[in-house]
């Protein structure tokens, strides 16, 4: 069953006409396959209209779309020989992060990722992509290897953020996430960062502080949820389109505030109608950012990401 | 919340210098609600005379209290475009800060200086709560390069002091980043081989936590201080768990291992100025040599 947003109802219908037309009886096929292609029209120009103009509050529905591509759906269409890593060598395999080494278009490279899950035994599995410090410190670990090894790092973060529990804060979740960004800083290889849903806070940053960072058109990336900065600032959730609004978190602001280098548009529709597309998309977005970094020495890259964070600072970019 | 304490006593200070503040003022701890003259409770920096409790420092105080001699500089932060995003909740952002600036008298929520600790270089960096909750925004995390970049001018140690909610939200993403300009910050601090100290104040949560704050080559927090990533409501909230009383307070991270010490402020001084001896000491004798 296919999963429908508020906003998408008026196409949702549309859709369930043409499934309607298609189930009928072939008698006068001539007249249902051009009603088809009729409705088919109207459904792509309907999809346009509403996709040109989300408002920031709609794209975090469409980032948040349990059909979004994932990073194991990523992993599976771009790389080949994807050889998992696990554990952070302390205390556990926190499968909200995947990692380990691949190829992408033959070159050896470290990838990793929050994954969310499909389907409901898998998003329990692996924490609705919130990791806990286990997480984190495995996401250290691939990067000091990768670090190591020479192997260019690409890394795709979905996630609403950092598990809030009791054992993860016991067990350092921010020293953990520090300790991240801290390895991301001081990787010596190029890393390209993706956001390519949910760029949720401290847990996204962790894994997102790259030379160079892409993101998907509808994706979004915040330091607090809207749900959360209007519990607080407006003292009711009930205000989240409006902290939506007023945060900024939409991938045009992300390029003019200078976060982001680029956007990877997606199909009509967005990402979850036609994932092979956005996936391939997304690759050659992260191709040309690596292509780039490519003839940069260790010193470079090093110098080239401190430069990209310390100019936010004023104004950002 | 205190009528008394909230709204007269911030407008008094701003009509007089700390030095002309009557004797006969009170102040009720916010822990054991012990009545305290103002005097007494200042020469104790803040602490209860009677429970300990160790109540919000500004940076000021925190600078006379550390450095000897109560003598040091402070270092002058450059303004920047205030409302990148000009954000808007109930009130324009912009609003906040004026109404914010005017009331403490300063520019942000943090304060940079630097002086002699147990007769070492040292620069401090103080985040001031009374800043819209010391949150950090862009002007925070200019205040760690800052400070970190005359550690470094100056061969001295670090000492940040957070104490703040969290990211400033108001600045959007763009707090979001000051994460990693903040840990770029001490990082230079770490390859010129100073040390960076930390002291948790309270509280110590949300984004700062998950940068330079725990990034400290020593950690050391003030007694009862919270210190925390995730707020205690939102945990409870997601794991439908009662959680431990002292849940996320100095002492409980110290038997959890996330930091060194738990000093108060009395004590603080010659801690860490035994410390700087310990980690300084060789440094000096190899310049020296
Ligand atoms: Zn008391």
């Amino acid at each position: 069953m296919r999963h429908f947003l508020d906003f998408e109802k008026p196409i949702a219908a549309l859709e369930g006409k043409v499934e309607e037309l298609r189930h009928m009886s072939s008698d006068g096929s001539i007249n249902i396959a051009d009603e088809i292609g009729k409705l088919q029209t109207r459904i792509d120009r309907e999809l346009k209209q509403t996709y040109e103009k989300l408002g920031p509050w709609e794209k975090v529905q469409v980032a948040r779309h349990p059909e979004r591509p994932r990073v194991s759906a990523i992993i599976g269409q771009l790389f080949e020989d994807f050889t998992p890593l696990a554990g952070d060598r302390n205390y556990a395999e926190d499968y909200a992060v995947i990692g380990g080494m691949a190829r992408f278009r033959g070159q050896a490279v470290m990838v990793m990722g929050t994954e969310k899950g499909s389907s409901t035994e898998e998003r329990i599995k692996r924490n609705f992509g919130m990791a806990r410090p286990e997480g984190y410190r495995k996401a250290s670990r691939l990067m000091e290897l990768a670090g190591r090894f020479g192997l260019p790092v690409l890394s795709f973060v979905d996630t609403a953020g950092a598990y809030p529990g009791r054992g993860a804060e016991e067990r350092g979740q921010a020293e953990a996430i520090a300790t991240a960004i801290r390895a991301c800083l001081r990787l010596p290889t190029p890393m390209v960062a993706s956001i390519i849903g949910e760029g949720g806070s401290g847990g996204a940053i962790a894994l997102a502080t790259g030379n160079r960072v892409v993101m998907f058109e509808h994706a979004i990336y915040s330091v607090i949820s809207p749900e959360g900065c209007a519990s607080i600032l407006w003292r009711s959730s009930d205000h989240a389109k409006e902290a939506a609004e007023a945060l900024r978190i939409t991938s045009d602001h992300m390029k003019e505030l200078g976060v982001i280098d680029a956007i990877v548009p997606e199909p009509l529709g967005g990402a979850h109608r036609d994932q092979t597309a956005a996936i391939a998309s997304l690759g050659d977005a992260c191709f040309a950012q690596l292509r780039d970094l490519q003839d940069m020495d260790r010193d470079a890259l090093i110098a080239d990401r401190a430069d990209k964070y310390l100019a936010m600072g004023d104004g950002g970019g | 919340m205190n009528w008394i304490t909230n709204a007269v006593l911030p407008k008094i200070k701003a009509l007089v210098t700390a030095n002309d503040v009557p004797d006969n003022l009170w102040i009720k701890c916010k822990a054991c609600g012990q009545m305290i003259f103002h005097r007494e409770f200042e020469q104790a920096n803040n602490c209860c005379s009677t429970c300990g409790h160790h109540a919000p420092l500004p940076p000021e105080a925190r600078f006379a209290m550390i450095f000897d001699d109560a003598s040091f500089e402070t270092v002058e932060l450059a303004a920047i475009d205030d409302d990148p995003l000009k954000f808007r909740d109930s009130r324009r952002y912009a609003d906040r800060l004026k109404d914010s600036r005017s009331k403490t008298g300063v520019k942000d929520a943090i304060a940079v200086a630097h002086g002699l600790i147990g007769g070492r270089k040292a620069v401090i960096a103080a985040f001031d709560f009374r800043f819209m909750g010391g949150s950090m925004g862009r002007m925070v995390g200019n205040g760690i390069i800052a400070a970190a970049e005359a550690a470094v001018a100056h061969d001295a140690a670090l000492i940040t002091i957070p104490s703040t909610g969290g990211a400033r939200m108001q600045e959007g993403v763009l707090s979001l980043m000051q994460l990693p300009r903040t840990i770029l910050a001490v990082e230079k601090v770490r390859a010129a081989g100073l040390p960076h100290i930390v002291l948790l104040a309270h509280p110590t949560t949300g984004g700062v936590t998950a940068s330079f704050a725990m990034l400290g080559d020593l950690q050391i927090a003030e007694p009862g201080a919270i210190i925390g990533f995730a707020g205690r409501r939102v945990i409870e909230e997601t794991v439908r768990e009662k959680l431990p009383d002292d849940f996320q307070t100095a002492e409980y991270l110290q038997d959890h291992g996330m930091v060194d010490a738990v000093i108060p402020r009395a004590e603080q001084p010659s801690y860490i100025g035994r410390i700087l001896g310990f980690l300084m000491d060789q440094r000096e004798a190899t310049r020296a040599a």
